[in-house]
């Protein structure tokens, strides 16, 4: 039997979004051209179509999320979808119900589809696995594993502002150790014929082996940002942080901390892009963030086409 | 079969729009065919208004049955839909449904005062109260088969009717 990429049906379709990892640059190209089509919905008078209308959408939060669920959220509701928001953190799971009774339980009130945060590497996989052929599964940030709708509004607006994939040199700098952002982000880029990815962190921040992912690596800014064309910041992630990798934020500020002075290192035009939320004065300078390079906010708006183009293209693909 | 031609079929079509040259349309083709069509139209009527094209893919009832089209473009509307006269062009009209889907999208820019209907080839078959002011030729021809337009290198049509789940 072939071993295939479970976010896949056997047409070869999407059918549930899981990672970034292994999907053909077809598919993530496909995604993105969808998402250009919503950006023009979402900047209508009625910012509403009708394709989900009747489809049940429940965001599954295992995890405290404010920006992400509400941008699902909104998302859904674009698309006349229903939704219905579970902060699972503080409910059933609390009293002792496993994942998939939880889910068993959603899936007997007509999911269509999940949407699914949780701090275990994994979860939304196992999710994906247990249900029922017709539910699709969004993978909205798993432990340090994946967050491919993050890595894919990344990617919108790397095209939004740069164009061609194949003549960039992009930088993510921070805390990749922790972050399932940063290896949603390599292999989008990689897959979507990016020539040189570097990362930039200190050696505490990154993972065994990372270089086995296609990418260069930096410890020093003025090195790593040189000819940069696009800055993906990390955020130091203090809550999962345990034990001492640095020594202090105030010390991390002082070389690794994006100010204007380390970002004249890379091209003049290079813009800067932080997928929320941001420590001030820990990874970004104020002056960078509310810059004329930052694109920080931007990224917000086109993760709510990008989060419908994905929920339209996976309720169209039939098990 | 005989196909019509479809340079002549235009032109009759280029005409009768032209011979109600009072009312001042804003023109709105549906992609693919009827966007041509809309461009053309819209070119050599020397029409003042901007061009609207719609793409009816996020409106579309048979989404259930066959997903998102995997090369959606989208839709541009540049002209204020409130109070707009709007000629919808499409080239085949069939069941309705797609203009159904396109008067649908219309009305989520704006309200607009009205909207007429112009086809290259009304093939019958209609499963909604649909009828268009301006039409081309009436052509019928077996379910089983497809009507396409298509469009040469210097801008000229053509029709290729081809089976059903078979595009040449």
């Amino acid at each position: 039997m072939i071993n295939r990429n479970p976010q896949l049906n056997e047409h070869g379709e999407l059918q549930h979004l899981l990672t970034t990892e292994g999907l053909p640059s077809a598919i993530l190209l496909q995604i993105l051209d969808t998402a250009e089509s919503f950006v023009g919905v979402t900047e209508r008078d009625v910012k509403k179509v009708p394709l989900l209308r009747g489809k049940s959408i429940f965001n599954l939060f295992f995890e405290p999320s404010t920006r992400t669920r509400t941008t699902f959220e909104i998302a859904a509701k674009r698309l006349s979808a229903d939704v219905i928001n579970l902060n699972v953190a503080v409910s059933a799971q609390s009293k002792g119900e496993t994942l998939l009774d939880t889910v068993n339980n959603l899936s007997a009130m007509n999911a269509d589809m999940f949407v699914v945060r949780h701090a275990q590497s994994g979860a939304a996989h196992l999710i994906a696995k247990h249900v029922r052929s017709d539910i699709h599964v969004i993978n909205a940030g798993d432990g340090s594993h994946a967050h491919p709708t993050q890595a894919l509004l990344d990617m919108f607006t790397i095209r939004r502002y740069k164009q061609d994939f194949r003549k960039l040199r992009v930088a993510i700098i921070g805390d990749i150790l922790h972050s399932r952002v940063a290896r949603s982000q390599i292999h989008a880029l990689t897959t979507l014929g990016v020539p040189e990815v570097r990362v930039i962190a200190p050696k505490t921040l990154l993972p065994k082996m990372v270089e086995r992912l296609g990418v260069h690596v930096y410890h020093d800014m003025a090195k790593g940002l040189e000819d940069i064309d696009v800055l993906m910041m990390l955020r130091l992630q203090n809550e999962r942080m345990r034990g001492a990798n640095l020594p202090s934020q105030e010390e991390y500020f002082k070389y690794y901390g994006l100010t204007p002075e380390k970002l004249a290192f890379a091209r003049h035009d290079a813009i800067v892009m932080h997928p929320g939320p941001m420590n001030r004065g820990v990874e970004i300078d104020s002056a960078v963030a509310d810059g004329k390079q930052s694109v920080i906010l931007p990224q917000v708006t086109f993760g709510i086409a990008v989060r419908m183009a994905v929920m339209s293209i996976l309720t169209g693909n039939q098990a | 079969m005989q196909l019509p031609d479809a340079e002549v079929v235009y032109k009759n079509l280029a005409a009768k729009i032209q011979a109600d040259r009072g009312k001042d349309f804003a023109l709105v083709g549906i992609r693919t065919g009827g966007a041509w069509l809309a461009e053309r139209l819209h070119r050599e009527l020397a029409n003042t208004k901007p061009l609207g094209l719609l793409s009816t893919s996020f409106y579309r009832d048979d989404f259930d049955k066959i997903g998102l089209h995997a090369q959606v473009k989208p839709s541009e509307i540049p002209f204020e839909v409130n109070g707009a006269h709007i000629l919808l062009v499409d080239d085949v009209l069939n069941t309705g449904r797609t203009v159904r889907a396109a008067i649908n999208e219309l009305f989520d820019y704006g309200r607009p005062d009205s909207i007429s209907l112009a086809v290259l080839v009304d093939r019958g078959g209609r499963e909604l109260p649909i009828i268009a002011q301006y039409l081309g030729v009436a052509f019928e021809f077996p379910d089983e088969k497809m009507l396409e337009l298509k469009q040469d290198a210097n801008g000229k049509f053509s029709f290729n009717l081809y089976r059903k789940n078979s595009p040449e």
